[in-house]
């Protein structure tokens, strides 16, 4: 049957349980990843790239929070979209910064 | 499933389901997307901080810079650990919640609690510094340069009036070194506060609405509430508080750690 | 029934021996101040939000009043200016945003998918507390002695300058907007999780789309736009000057966050409006609505581009140049899925067995106004022209046409198409026609000179302006008294239709949606069973041939009976037949 005639979106409703282990794992790594922020602030690598690294570690942290500690890694697709489209979001309202970036470019005579 | 068997359910339900849903399959998606629908909102809601402290970092780069050195890293980090270890013990209560193990879930939520009030003492003393050392926003902010840094710094045309007559009518009162350099830094310095004081400010808020939930359910707990039988409740809390320790995980960086050039 | 909160299902009848219906369950207030019933709600919110737009139209008889004169002669400047304030701020923050999807959408939602609730009831109470709750505050800044800075609320004069209640009405507003972003969570959440067997995305009313788009865009609009009023009150109260360029700050910053979310709200007052035209000219040309799958994205293709535009507000503001031509473009983008409605609905009535009732009259003039509406959008959407016509009366008339003649009419014709539903009874359907046609005629009396007298050059928000200008003005404010007894009528017949009008039963259009299979009003439980879907929404065309219109007269649904039986039998074909 093509459609299951059910309440949900999700095929497998079943709750999964995340075992203690995996949050150690996680927490150790969210640690190490922090003293590594850390340590990367004191190292001058050119502006830009001190910013890349410390906002993709930054990244990196987030995603293992919301992956295993948030359990969305075993949510339903559903989830997983709701969980995303945030993000997106952001990505617009960042967009934001094209006027800014634009600002000083060469202006037209008139405008 | 037909009718027959829609009714069929109703017979042996549990005690936890809503009157609104068909089974607990359905209602705990439900709580979950609902509760990551609300986080979509915060993201939104902190998202419009991030963009203005990326303009006005992007706009005064050396300002950030100085001002940043004002701020304790120490301090910073240990709260990291601080919120970090909370996300964790927030996880097992969640866990033993759903093992349905009383005493070790009152156990992890009690220890989350004391993590979340040892954050705000931290944070309590941070502010505390920086109300002495007038670094609040408004007309007693002053500002010291100790020794000017980066370009903006040595460029320095030194404007000392009319920016001291910004500064007045601010209300606010500068004090220059000896060279006197660029009193915009302190105009400036003040941005960065304002974002420091609203970001961190409106985190800690959410740290606060976090104890009370958390503490509401501890007490839940410990008076044996019919509700506490179920783990969802928890579960949300959880996904709550981690959401929080995800806004301090991109706050650290951004303030504490600007890279010098 | 495992909740306690519901009343138990024998209750004994009253006097007058309706079958019990969420209505005369109880007359008791706890039982609807306290209610979870997201029918009750919506009935709660339906008397607020009236409330408020009859205080936003008395503000909008003051400033019509006033602009008779070029002189100016009942306010002073500065009353005219909270005036405006007032009039902006109630209609868009507490009628617009909330009108549809929490009156007529909280009440129909769970009723179209064949749900009890919505999925979290609390909640929904918690929104309507929220709403009066800010409400309240911004009314008491306005009597307080009121805001002069205009609906948008621009730094730094809102955060440095300004003397009026600007605080506190900042703070109403931002409690009413977690009103709504509470409501577009629990449509989320309902639309995805609660739908009924068989109701696959496919089947959903059109309604359904255009609230999941709206809810969408609440859940991601609101927080911005919540923030940024929150700093500017921070700023005020704390001096936390993130937008004050003595500090270094940037307004033009405010007016990006503030319009991230407050274009897409544009699209929050005018989807829900769609989604109930789609339902109306479906039902009233007895077709299924042409293009469905068109239709239903556009709505969320309008959810998703409507936040890349927000950017043309500030085409004269001192944005960069090449970020307005990409708003511009962007802009002229989003007016494609709005052309694709309006073009299906147009078709939808072609060769339908089109019937003039009072919410089809509604649902005709919003089709025109809005087409009007949208078409000087794009206008204001070319930069050169909008250096022209930013700031006049032409930008007012535009958006006056999208708001009123789209998002109000469109509310109206709903609520005259669902007051059957609603209270088991009918409205007197010639006074209805009637204040249809007044409020057409008013409408465009009041509003048309306004796009001629700003593309003369009329700037928006003064009240003294030279005496050329008179005629139009003149004429507009006639058109506005014409236009409040279009609205007035209304108010009078559904007030009076509550006790005298003529008992509607459970389809009194013969209309095809779930909602129409259960008892006017609708039970508490909204179905007595739940109902098994075997049908699309809009099927319509296999009753086009037996005149379903005599339907009307039927009491309690014969054709709908028959239909739930045909569903039952033969479910398991049907549902494969019909799966998208």
């Amino acid at each position: 049957m093509e459609h299951e005639l059910t309440h949900s979106d999700a095929a497998h409703p079943t709750h999964h349980i995340t075992q203690p282990k995996v949050y150690y794992i996680v927490y150790c790594w969210l640690i190490l990843l922090m003293a590594l922020t850390i340590g990367a602030s004191y190292v001058n690598m050119g502006g830009g790239l001190n910013n890349l690294v410390a906002m993709t570690i930054a990244v990196i942290k987030a995603v293992l929070v919301v992956l295993f500690f948030m359990q969305v890694k075993s949510g339903t697709r559903l989830t997983w979209m709701w969980a995303a489209i945030g993000f997106i979001w952001l990505i617009f309202l960042f967009g934001t910064l094209g006027d800014y970036v634009t600002r000083n470019w060469i202006s037209v005579t008139g405008w | 499933m037909s009718v027959a068997a829609a009714e069929e359910h109703g017979q042996h339900h549990d005690p936890h389901l809503q009157h609104q849903f068909q089974d607990m399959d359905q209602q705990n998606e439900s709580y979950v997307v609902g509760m990551w629908t609300f986080l979509v909102t915060e993201i939104m809601f902190f998202g419009a901080l991030f963009l203005a402290y990326t303009i006005y970092r992007r706009d005064y780069p050396d300002v950030f810079l100085e001002a940043h050195h004002h701020l304790v890293v120490w301090m910073g980090g240990v709260n990291t650990v601080v919120l970090l270890t909370s996300s964790l013990t927030m996880a097992m209560a969640v866990y033993y919640a759903q093992m349905k193990n009383r005493q070790r879930q009152m156990l992890f939520l009690a220890i989350t609690i004391m993590f979340s009030f040892c954050f705000l003492i931290i944070k309590g003393f941070e502010w505390k510094n920086k109300f002495e050392e007038h670094h609040v926003p408004g007309p007693y902010f002053e500002y010291k340069i100790e020794e000017p840094k980066g370009a903006e710094a040595r460029r320095a045309p030194a404007k000392i009036e009319s920016a001291a007559l910004t500064q007045m009518s601010k209300g606010g009162k500068v004090v220059f070194p000896k060279d006197a350099v660029v009193p915009e830094y302190a105009s400036r310095a003040q941005l960065f506060f304002s974002l420091y004081f609203a970001m961190t400010g409106l985190h800690a808020f959410h740290v606060i609405i976090g104890i009370l939930v958390m503490g509401t359910l501890f007490f839940m707990l410990m008076f044996k509430h019919p509700a506490t039988d179920y783990y969802m409740p928890v579960e949300m809390a959880g996904l709550y508080w981690h959401f929080v320790d995800i806004v301090w995980i991109f706050l650290f960086p951004l303030f504490y750690l600007i890279p010098g050039s | 029934m495992s909740a306690t909160s519901l009343p138990p299902s024998a209750i004994p009848l009253r006097a007058g021996d309706e079958k019990p219906n969420y209505l005369n369950w109880s007359y008791a207030v706890k039982d609807w101040l306290l209610t979870i019933d997201h029918k009750r709600i919506a009935v709660l919110y339906l008397i607020s939000i009236s409330f408020m737009f009859l205080l936003g139209g008395i503000a909008a008889m003051m400033i019509r009043i006033e602009l008779t004169s070029p002189h100016g002669q009942l306010l002073t400047s500065e009353v005219y200016n909270k005036m405006f304030t007032m009039h902006g701020v109630l209609m868009v923050f507490f009628f617009l945003v909330p009108s549809i999807p929490a009156t007529l959408g909280n009440f129909l939602i769970p009723l179209m998918i064949g749900a009890k609730d919505l999925a979290f009831p609390r909640l929904n109470l918690l929104s309507w507390y929220l709403y009066t709750i800010g409400g309240l505050m911004a009314l008491t800044a306005m009597v307080m002695g009121g805001v002069d800075t205009g609906w948008t609320f621009y730094t730094p004069y809102s955060s440095v300058y300004s003397n009026g209640n600007v605080s506190l009405t900042l703070v109403g507003i931002f409690i009413a907007g977690f009103s709504s972003i509470a409501t577009g969570i629990n449509f989320i959440v309902t639309i995805h999780k609660m739908r009924a067997p068989g109701m696959t995305w496919f089947r959903l009313p059109l309604f359904i789309w255009a609230h999941y788009a709206t809810s969408v865009i609440i859940v991601l609009g609101t927080p911005v736009v919540a923030i940024t009023l929150a700093l500017v009150v921070v700023e005020r109260l704390l001096h936390l000057g993130i937008f004050n360029p003595a500090l270094g700050g940037d307004p033009i910053l405010f007016q990006h966050m503030f319009w991230f979310y407050s274009h897409p709200a544009v699209y929050i007052m005018i989807l829900p409006s769609m989604g109930i035209i789609s339902e109306i000219i479906a039902c009233f040309s007895r077709k299924r609505i042409f293009g469905y799958s068109f239709v239903a994205f556009s709505s969320i293709a309008i959810g998703v581009f409507g936040f890349l535009v927000w950017g043309h507000h500030m085409f004269v503001t001192g944005q960069s140049m090449y970020t307005s031509m990409v708003f511009s473009a962007l802009s002229f983008i989003v007016a494609v899925p709005s052309a694709i409605k309006v073009f299906n609905w147009t078709a939808t009535m072609y060769k339908g067995q089109v019937w003039l009732t009072a919410p089809m009259l509604y649902a005709l003039g919003f089709i025109g106004l809005f087409t009007v509406g949208g078409l000087t959008g794009l206008y204001l959407a070319s930069l050169a022209m909008d250096v022209h016509l930013n700031m006049t009366y032409f930008v007012v008339a535009h958006f006056h046409f999208v708001m009123v003649g789209g998002a109000t009419l469109g509310y109206l014709g709903g609520l005259h198409f669902w007051w059957p539903k609603i209270t088991g009874r009918m409205y007197p359907e010639g006074w209805a026609k009637l204040a249809a046609g007044i409020s057409f005629i008013g409408f465009n009396l009041t509003f048309l000179p306004q796009f001629i007298v700003g593309y003369l050059g009329m700037p928006r928000r003064y009240h003294y302006y030279p005496a050329e200008y008179q005629v139009w003005h003149i004429l507009s404010s006639a058109g506005a008294s014409v236009l409040a007894v279009g609205y007035g009528i209304p108010l009078i017949y559904f007030i009076w239709s509550l006790k005298y009008g003529e008992k509607a039963g459970p389809n009194p259009w013969g209309a095809i949606g779930l909602e129409w299979q259960t008892s006017s009003p609708p039970p508490m439980e909204n179905f007595h069973e739940i109902p098994v879907v075997t049908w699309e929404a809009y099927a319509y065309d296999d009753e086009t041939e037996h005149g379903a219109q005599e339907d009307r007269k039927d009491m309690p649904g014969t054709s709908s009976a028959v239909r739930q039986e045909a569903g039952r039998d033969n479910e398991e074909g049907n549902s494969e037949a019909h799966a998208a």
